[in-house]
C-alpha cells in the first residue's frame, strides 16, 4: 500500500518511490530521479506526475516545475514508444552524426522533437552522449547504439518495430 | 557495445580488470577486490593520505587538482555529517572513459568511494551518474547491492565496527552538473546550478557539511594506489603527474578506443601509433586534446608529453583526457560553431557573461558560417570570449570561452576567408540544420 492514496503509478513504482524518499539525508534529494523514473513510465511528466512527486516530497508544484525545467531529459508532452536521439556532437559529427540525424528524419518522417503518427518512434538531437570512441552513436530510450551507418539504422528501426529492440529502464 | 581496444604501449592500472568480467562481484574480489579497503581499515586515515599524497594522483575529470591534498583539506571535526560524492556525470564532449570504467569495473569506483570516506572520516557516499548512462547505473546499483548483500558495505563491514553506505543517483541530462557544486545542488534536488566559492565542499559542501568531490576514474584509481603504493604509482607516471590516465581518442582516427596510457605520454604517439594515426591517410588539421572546453592544437604542436603541467606549457589543457583529431577535410569554423552552439545549449543562465556571450558568439559565428559576417566579426567573437573569462561562477564559461579564443587566433585566417566568401574544408551541417535543434 502506498504513502499516497489513489497514487498515479503502478504498485512497484509506488513502492519504490515511498522508499526513495527515505533514503537521503533530505528527502528532496529523490526530486530528479524520481521525475526521470516517473516519466519511464508514464511516458512525460504530466501535470498528476508533478502533482504527486510534489506531495510525496513535501514541495510545491511550483518547486518541482523550476527543477523539472533545467533537465534536458525530462519532458512535458508525450513522445513516442522509443525515443530516437541522436548525438551530434563533435566526435559524432566527425564521423557521420549529421548524416544519421539526416537520415533518421527522412526514415522517420519527422524532425526535432516530433513524433510520427503511430506514436512509436520520436525524434531528438541531443549533445554528447558519452559514445566518442564508438561515434556516431544514438540512443533508443537508454539503449546505446553505435558506430552506426544509416543501413545499420534501418536495421534497428525495424527491430524495435517488430518489438524486438532491448528497453533498459 | 563499446569495444575494448588495446596498444602494446599501454600501461593497464584502472583498465587492468577491463574485460574480465570484473562487474560481477566474486570475480572482482578474485582479483583483488576489496583488499585495498580492508587494508585502509588496519592502517587508518592518515596511512590513506599520505599514500595518495605520494601517488601524485590528480583529478581526472580535468582539473587536475592533487587528490591526496583534497583529501587532506576536510576538517578531522566536524559538526555536520561528512560525505564523498563521486562525479560520473560524464558529459564533456569527447570524453567517455568512465562510460568504459564503469561497465567494466564498477566496484572498484564503490571500494574507492570507501576509501575516501575513510580518509575524510565519513559514513556516506553518493555515486552520481549522468541519465543518459541508465544501464551503466543498473550495473552499479547491482554491485551496490552485491556488496552490501556480502557485508562490505552497511554496517560494521567485513566485520571491522566500520560502518559505511553508498547511495547511488542518476541526472536528467545537465553538462552543468559535472561541475562540482552544481553537482551537489543537483543531488540536493534543486536546479543544477554552481554555487559560489568560497566557502568550498571540502568546508561547506553537501547539504552544507564537509565532502569531497572526486571525478569516478580518480576514485577508482585510489584502490589500486594503496595495492600497489603510492610511490610505485608515481613513478609510472611523469614528474608531479603521478600514474596513469584513460585517453579516449576518437574523431578522425584509425582505430578510436579508450587507451590507459602512463602521464606523460607523447601526444604524437597517441594518434600515429597508438590511435593508428590519421583515418584514410588523411592529413592532421586540428587537435582537441582533453575534450571540447580545451584549446585547439596544430599538427606542429604536438610534440608534447600528455600531462597536465606539459599540456599548460603547450597554451592548452590535459581536461578529461578526451583528444579529439581532425582531419584536414573539416572546416574550422564550422566546428567552432558547433562547439559554442553546445555551449549556449548548456549554459544553465546563472551568470550573465556565460548565458549572452555564448549567445552572441553563436550568433556572430552563425552569420560568418552563413555567409553573411562582416569584416570585425573575428574580432567581436574574440573581444566576446574574452570577457567571459574568469567572471563567472564556474568553469563553464571558461570552458566556452577557451576554445573559441583559441580557434579565432590559430585559424584566423580562415575566419576571414569565410567572410570574404571562401570557405575552407568541407562544411556538413547547414545553418538551418544547426540552428533547427540548438
Amino acid at each position: 500500500m502506498s504513502e499516497i492514496a489513489n497514487t498515479i503509478f503502478s504498485p512497484e513504482l509506488a513502492a519504490r518511490f515511498d522508499k526513495l524518499v527515505t533514503i537521503y539525508p533530505l528527502r528532496r534529494s529523490a526530486l530528479v530521479p524520481m521525475l526521470l523514473y516517473a516519466q519511464d513510465e508514464v511516458g512525460y511528466v504530466s501535470d498528476a506526475v508533478i502533482a504527486e512527486i510534489a506531495e510525496r516530497i513535501g514541495l510545491l508544484e511550483l518547486d518541482v516545475r523550476n527543477v523539472l525545467s533545467y533537465y534536458s531529459m525530462l519532458r512535458t508532452k508525450p513522445a513516442g514508444k522509443y525515443n530516437v536521439q541522436v548525438c551530434t556532437n563533435i566526435s559524432c559529427m566527425l564521423r557521420g552524426g549529421y548524416e544519421i540525424l539526416d537520415h533518421c528524419k527522412h526514415k522517420l518522417g519527422i524532425g526535432h522533437k516530433e513524433t510520427t503518427s503511430d506514436g512509436v518512434f520520436s525524434l531528438e538531437e541531443v549533445e554528447c552522449i558519452g559514445a566518442c570512441c564508438w561515434a556516431p552513436a544514438i540512443q533508443i530510450n537508454y539503449d546505446f547504439h553505435d558506430d552506426l551507418t544509416p543501413e545499420k539504422v534501418d536495421v534497428l528501426f525495424q527491430m524495435y518495430r517488430d518489438g524486438q529492440g532491448k528497453d533498459v529502464k | 557495445m563499446p569495444t575494448l581496444v588495446s596498444h602494446p604501449d599501454e600501461v593497464k592500472v584502472v583498465s587492468r580488470r577491463f574485460g574480465q568480467g570484473a562487474a560481477d562481484i566474486d570475480k572482482y574480489v578474485e582479483l583483488d577486490g576489496y583488499k585495498a579497503v580492508q587494508e585502509a581499515i588496519a592502517k587508518g586515515p592518515e596511512w590513506i593520505i599520505n599514500e595518495m599524497k605520494a601517488s601524485g594522483l590528480r583529478g581526472r575529470g580535468g582539473a587536475g587538482f592533487p587528490t591526496g591534498m583534497k583529501w587532506s583539506f576536510v576538517p578531522k571535526q566536524s559538526e555536520k555529517p561528512k560525505y564523498v560524492l563521486v562525479n560520473g556525470d560524464e558529459s564533456e564532449p569527447g570524453t567517455c572513459k568512465d562510460h568504459v570504467l564503469f561497465l567494466h569495473d564498477p566496484h572498484s569506483v564503490i571500494e574507492g568511494t570507501m576509501i575516501a570516506g575513510l580518509a575524510i572520516g565519513s559514513k556516506l557516499g553518493f555515486i552520481y551518474l549522468r541519465g543518459e548512462y541508465r544501464y551503466l547505473l543498473k550495473i552499479v546499483e547491482k554491485a551496490v547491492a552485491d556488496a552490501y548483500a556480502k557485508g562490505f558495505l552497511g554496517k560494521n563491514i567485513f566485520g571491522t565496527g566500520v560502518d559505511f553506505d553508498v547511495i547511488t543517483q542518476t541526472g536528467a541530462g545537465a553538462y552543468e552538473v559535472g561541475e562540482e557544486s552544481a553537482l551537489m545542488e543537483s543531488l540536493e534536488g534543486k536546479r543544477g546550478v554552481p554555487r559560489i566559492k568560497p566557502p568550498f565542499p571540502a568546508v561547506v559542501g553537501l547539504y552544507g557539511g564537509p565532502t569531497v568531490i572526486n571525478n569516478a576514474e580518480t576514485i577508482a584509481n585510489a584502490p589500486h594506489i594503496l595495492l600497489m603504493g603510492g610511490e610505485a604509482y608515481a613513478k609510472l607516471g611523469s614528474e608531479r603527474n603521478g600514474g596513469t590516465r584513460l585517453f579516449g581518442i576518437s574523431g578522425h582516427v584509425e582505430r578510436p578506443g579508450v587507451y590507459e596510457l602512463p602521464m606523460g605520454y607523447s601526444l604524437r604517439k597517441a594518434i600515429y601509433d597508438v590511435a593508428g594515426g590519421i583515418k584514410d591517410g588523411k592529413k592532421l588539421k586540428a587537435i582537441v586534446p582533453g575534450g571540447s572546453s580545451c584549446p585547439v592544437m596544430l599538427p606542429e604542436e604536438i610534440d608534447v608529453g600528455l600531462d597536465f603541467d606539459q599540456m599548460g606549457k603547450a597554451g592548452t589543457m590535459l581536461g578529461s583526457g578526451g583528444i579529439v583529431v581532425l582531419d584536414e577535410t573539416v572546416s574550422i569554423v564550422e566546428f567552432a560553431l558547433r562547439t559554442i552552439a553546445f555551449y549556449q545549449h548548456e549554459s544553465c543562465g546563472w551568470c550573465i557573461p556565460c548565458r549572452e556571450g555564448t549567445d552572441w558568439i553563436k550568433k556572430t559565428l552563425t552569420r560568418v558560417y552563413n555567409g553573411g559576417g562582416n569584416k570585425k566579426d573575428v574580432d567581436n567573437v574574440q573581444y566576446l570570449a574574452e570577457n567571459m573569462l574568469g567572471r563567472t561562477f564556474c568553469p563553464l564559461g571558461d570552458a566556452a570561452a577557451m576554445p573559441t579564443i583559441a580557434f579565432v587566433k590559430k585559424f584566423r585566417k580562415e575566419f576571414e576567408d569565410y567572410i570574404a566568401g571562401n570557405k575552407a574544408g568541407t562544411p556538413i551541417i547547414t545553418v538551418e540544420q544547426l540552428v533547427g535543434a540548438h
